[in-house]
């Protein structure tokens, strides 16, 4: 079912008149109400009026996580604090999350996304949906939870974690959506065979998976294992949280909610798009934002507009699934890592030494994250506790920043890598599950 | 009669310890006693050897993280009871043993047991007094 049919299959030339009008609103409401934007652009002598076609907005220079963080904690927020009815925030690079803020119009906004995205994987008010998504200020849970009541499913808030439990919801309430990472589906469906529970005692047929990218090759071992229709989704915090693009039941590139986002695909280099079907990097404006809008979001994502049209009636452009990112922020169990994050870390306690290794092992189901460091203190040797205490210490104080564990692997003085010019101290490792 | 007792940090990976053992050979240090710990990931290697100054000094150069620290040998008679008389001295005098390790010179002597202790000194004291018989290092070196 097509949800909002009159935008999803808007023609193109009206479309592109609506995505114009709300740019021009932006734009200027940006340079009134957002001190960041009015200096950023009186710095380089650009009016709001100059942004009069889709066209000029590669005038505009990008905004970054960066601008996010010099900007915390509210200071990109458009509307004074009264108006606000809802903070999220996503991880960010030093430690301080990065806060995002919403009105009540920005909710109906996001509700109305999911709803097209949720409808668009076939899923109906029939349907009775799990989310799997840990809650909290992650945005996954709650955008979908909102999305979800609005189509009119009937929603178990179930959250992350206790896997067993979760099958057995899955069973007695008959579930028939999950919500949650591609991964954690994975390993749902993997619990399920170590318990001996087939795939016909329960009743799910749709997953709606996002928070993270997969492989084809992963997609099909979940439809396969748990017998479902896998679809993925995209979005994030920044902008909104997911609700930008998704899957129809095709799965054949996301569709994007063009009346709410601009989405370029642009040459990482020079910021400037690429032709369509060009790989390039995803960055994100929001037009339709009250709370906090972002003009030209660099995301860091790498995809490109997919040619052609769909065969489901929509005539909204799509995306194709993420390839990659053009920087080194990691996505360990579903929580975005930087590397700069472990090195704060690290670079801070005493007793080991500046360089260290990261190495992800990709399990079949999960990923984890192995951190390696030289201790320095020759003194600890006396005492056997004292290696281990530290190793404790350092887990202890990287969960405080990452909130996930890492494997602290203790190796000897001078075995690291040392790097002259750009380091790589990230290898992956494909281990047998 | 304390002893100079080398440890060294080993990652657990292949080839590390018979590294390890071949720059000890190279620069002719003689090994009279090693044990080692370890967990899943990293090991201490500890070693009593003829010149443990040396022994170090050319470890550090090679790149081995090492420490020296001081340990009280004790023979005890190679029979039931040996050790409990010995670990009863220390315990009367409340002192701990952080770990132990024991090797034989000749199999017609007795044993000998090395102990790493919280307080070196009083160890020393309680178990001279206790007519317990230390070994120095020029002992150890005698063959």
């Amino acid at each position: 079912m097509i949800w909002n049919p009159k935008i999803e299959q808007m023609g193109r030339d009206e479309m592109t008149a609506l995505q114009t009008a709300r740019l021009r609103e932006t734009v200027a409401r940006q340079y009134r109400n957002v001190p960041f934007y009015k200096e950023r652009f009186d710095a380089i002598g650009l009016a709001p009026e100059d942004i009069r076609s889709l066209d000029d907005l590669k005038l505009i220079p990008v905004t970054t996580k960066e601008d996010l963080r010099n900007n915390y904690p509210d200071k990109l927020f458009a509307v004074p604090r009264r108006e606000i009815v809802r903070i999220h925030a996503s991880t960010g690079t030093t430690g301080k999350p990065t806060p995002v803020g919403y009105t009540r119009a920005d909710l109906d906004m996001w509700s109305e996304c999911m709803a097209r995205l949720i409808s668009m994987a076939g899923v109906t008010a029939d349907d009775t949906a799990q989310i799997s998504f840990g809650y909290g200020l992650f945005t996954g849970a709650l955008g979908l939870h909102y999305g979800l009541e609005k189509v009119g499913c009937s929603v178990i808030p179930i959250s992350a974690g206790n896997t067993e439990r979760q099958i057995m919801m899955m069973q007695d309430l008959g579930s028939t959506v999950l919500i949650s990472t591609p991964s954690y589906a994975l390993y749902i469906a993997d619990t399920m065979e170590r318990l001996g529970i087939g795939k016909d005692t329960i009743r799910l047929r749709v997953g709606l998976f996002g928070g993270e990218g997969s492989t084809e090759e992963m997609r099909a071992a979940i439809e396969d294992k748990l017998g479902i229709l896998a679809t993925e989704n995209y979005g994030l915090s920044e902008v909104l949280g997911p609700g930008v693009s998704g899957e129809c039941a095709c799965k054949n590139g996301m569709h994007i909610c063009e009346d709410n986002f601009i989405v370029e695909i642009v040459d990482p280099e020079t910021m400037l798009p690429v032709p369509d079907g060009e790989w390039g990097e995803v960055v994100i404006t929001p037009i339709h934002r009250e709370g906090m809008s972002l003009l030209r979001y660099r995301t860091r994502d790498i995809s490109r507009i997919m040619p052609g049209e769909c065969p489901c009636g929509r005539t909204s452009r799509r995306m194709q699934k993420l390839r990659g990112r053009t920087d080194d922020m990691l996505i360990i169990r579903g929580v975005n890592v930087y590397p700069s994050q472990i090195e704060g870390v690290l670079i801070g306690m005493d007793g080991i030494g500046p360089h260290y290794e990261l190495v992800v092992h990709n399990h079949r189901t999960l990923n984890s994250l192995e951190v390696r460091v030289e201790p320095t203190d020759e003194t600890m040797l006396v005492d056997y506790g004292r290696l281990i205490e530290m190793q404790k210490r350092i887990r202890a104080n990287l969960r405080t920043v990452l909130n996930i564990d890492a494997d602290i692997k203790l190796v000897e003085p001078h075995s690291l890598k040392r790097f002259e010019g750009k380091a790589r101290r990230v290898t992956f490792v494909n281990d047998e599950d | 009669m304390f002893i100079k007792q080398l440890s060294v940090f080993l990652e657990n990976k292949k080839g590390r310890l018979a590294s390890l053992a071949s720059v000890m050979a190279r620069n002719g240090i003689d090994l009279y006693a090693l044990s080692i710990a370890d967990t899943t990931n990293f090991g201490i290697l500890r070693a009593l050897t003829n010149d443990t100054d040396k022994a170090a000094r050319i470890l550090r150069e090679e790149g081995f993280m090492v420490n020296t620290t001081e340990v009280i040998a004790a023979e005890v008679d190679d029979r039931p009871g040996g050790l409990a008389k010995v670990l009863d001295v220390l315990d009367a005098g409340g002192i701990g043993v952080e770990y132990l390790y024991s090797f034989v010179r000749n199999p017609s002597d007795s044993a000998l047991i090395l102990f790493r202790v919280s307080d070196t000194e009083a160890a020393f004291k309680a178990l001279t007094e206790a007519g317990v018989r230390l070994i120095g290092l020029d002992e150890l070196s005698k063959k």
